[in-house]
């Protein structure tokens, strides 16, 4: 069932008010952060105003949209204003900001209820929320386990029960990750959808933000709510949205699926790929056609990213400089400055990525590197091309394994291949979006990824609402799960 | 694939400073990112075009038109050091 939907139910059958329902999500973050840190700010005052409000005009009569009253997790890569923004960085422990990201402003006049900001890798560089400078997040199935990443705190506080939904960014699979580890709905949505005014940049040219939901109609309503063109992100695509949630339906007759063929075998736990290769035998009973598709230079998505997007975030991150905000390191001389407070500000894996990509766009080594790279980008769009010519919706599995132990992946390398999966979707600007498809032994949640043409997310909800009605795995609940 | 020079080299254009230790750990930790990313090498790209994003919009403009942002003071409070309605930076110039 969705969550919005129950509780829109309560708040307009007077069942329970807004500042009710925010208080039990409040009161389940004070219990549960103990456990999980999911949080890294709490806005509990506000969030109560925010309710009182939502009260006052359920009291006068006036219709509430769908999203008014429901307390939500925004990740803390994207500007609140007034709201300590931190990126999970040292550098900007304290930086609140003078304005509001379109994404957040959206919900905000949706009524939506922010209860807090939420942990990620810092600057939303990782994949198991382990690079934030201030807290390990738990996965909510096994608290010793990571939540995934970079929107760890995300995806943990949504599949706890602290909040309803969340935001996230996934600049290379960063909202899919962590949905399938911690067993919820995240999807990336098409490069353009959502405008990235007031998210923190990390790789402008991959950077999406998208939901998490508990379910896939969550997702899509909250999809619904921060979707549209903006024209303070020159990059947002002028687009008629469609409604997402009128696009369910019960069979899918007719839906050409296909199975790529290089995310399955080799290197892949083999729980992940039976509960993969399960799921794919469910679509074909609801009545899709499925079909094996190659993508041979899915392959090339790790090399090709890992030169992209620490370019684009070497030339991001350049301004972080200590001049008009965040740390500053106190030097006699204007470069000691810059070079003492990036190196105080800074933790191992930015510094990393800047260093990867200051070197790959330096003098001499520019067409070796990031020209390639770039090429070999066009190479994965022409395999998904190919791909849609054929079938409606790609699958695979979100990640090639389930959540692992904090500390037990520390090589970066080894870390960075774990991505291969999502990383070709944000290359080539596809919506993507994972969906919970069984469990492994340890009782640890595997995610599924559907992976659609340009602007189909429709379809994505489509497929994973029909896939979702078939089976039970979407209300599986972890056992500090706080019933709301 | 890249020597502790070239890490210091890097660093220094990044202005970001390093200690021995994080320089020594880059010089291998990067090395072995650049040599996996290698692999791009095995394929042929001659002829293909660079993707630089990943869907094409092109000449996106508005009206140039000053929008004053009415809270100042919100920028400039945020500023590490400041004096007045200036952003305070370390001396730049020499004296001589």
């Amino acid at each position: 069932m969705s969550a919005i939907r129950e509780l829109h139910r309560q708040l307009t059958q007077k069942a329970r008010s807004a500042v009710e329902i925010t208080q039990a999500h409040l009161d389940s973050v004070q219990a549960l952060e103990p456990t999980l840190h999911s949080f890294i700010s709490v806005t509990a005052d506000q969030a109560l105003a925010q309710a009182q409000q939502i009260d006052e005009k359920i009291a006068a009569g006036d219709e509430i949209g769908p999203l008014a009253g429901i307390p939500v997790g925004i990740k803390d890569n994207l500007c609140t204003r007034g709201i300590r923004t931190t990126c999970a960085s040292k550098f900007l422990e304290h930086f609140v900001p003078p304005y509001e990201s379109t994404a957040t402003q959206r919900l905000a006049e949706a009524g939506a209820i922010c209860i807090g900001k939420t942990n990620l890798d810092e600057f939303a560089m990782g994949s198991s929320t382990e690079n934030s400078a201030f807290q390990l997040t738990a996965n909510p199935w096994d608290p010793a386990r990571v939540p995934g990443g970079s929107s760890g705190g995300s995806a943990a506080a949504v599949a706890s029960g602290e909040c309803a939904i969340a935001l996230g960014s996934d600049t290379g699979g960063s909202i899919r990750q962590p949905a399938a580890f911690c067993g919820v709905v995240g999807l990336k949505p098409t490069y353009g959808l959502v405008s990235r005014y007031g998210l923190v940049a990390f790789a402008s040219s991959l950077d999406q933000i998208g939901p998490f939901g508990r379910t896939v109609e969550d997702a899509a309503i909250l999809l619904q709510a921060v979707a549209g063109h903006d024209p303070k992100d020159s990059t947002s695509l002028k687009v008629e949205i469609p409604d997402y949630t009128q696009c369910f339906k019960p069979s899918l007759k007719g839906r050409r699926i296909g199975v790529i063929q290089e995310t399955l075998g080799e290197g892949i736990d083999p729980a992940v790929e039976t509960a993969v290769a399960a799921a794919v035998k469910q679509l074909q009973e609801l009545g899709a056609e499925v079909k094996t598709i190659s993508c041979p230079q899915f392959r090339y998505g790790v090399s090709a990213y890992y030169i992209i997007a620490p370019s684009e975030a070497s030339a991001n991150l350049a301004r972080y400089d200590g001049v008009k905000y965040g740390l500053r390191s106190e030097q006699s001389s204007l470069l000691s400055m810059y070079a003492k407070t990036r190196a105080e500000g800074f933790g191992p894996e930015v510094k990393r990525r800047i260093m990867i990509g200051t070197y790959a766009l330096s003098a001499g080594y520019y067409d070796a590197y990031y020209l390639k790279a770039q090429k070999v980008r066009t190479l994965i769009k022409q395999d998904f091309e190919r791909a849609f010519g054929e079938v409606d919706v790609l699958v695979s599995p979100t990640a090639p394994t389930t959540a692992f132990k904090a500390g037990d992946v520390d090589d970066p390398l080894s870390l960075y291949l774990l991505d291969l999966m999502t990383i070709p979707v944000n290359l080539a600007g596809l919506p993507g979006m994972s969906l919970p498809c069984g469990f492994d032994a340890s009782g640890l949640p595997i995610g599924l990824q559907l992976i659609g043409n340009v602007l189909r997310e429709d379809l994505l909800f489509e497929v994973g609402h029909a896939y979702e009605q078939a089976t039970d795995w979407h209300t599986r609940r972890p056992a500090i799960y706080a019933a709301q | 694939m890249i020597d502790l020079e070239q890490v210091r080299k890097v660093a220094h254009l990044a202005r970001l400073e390093l200690t021995p230790a994080e320089e020594s750990q880059f010089t291998t930790q990067l090395s072995n990112i650049l040599e996996y990313v290698q692999q791009l090498d095995t394929l042929d790209t001659a002829n293909v075009e660079p993707t630089t994003r990943a869907i094409e919009v092109s000449n996106i403009t508005r009206p140039d038109q000053l929008q004053p942002f009415p809270e100042r003071e919100s920028i400039l409070a945020e500023a590490p050091e400041r004096e007045d309605d200036f952003f305070k930076v370390p001396k730049i110039l020499d004296d001589d």
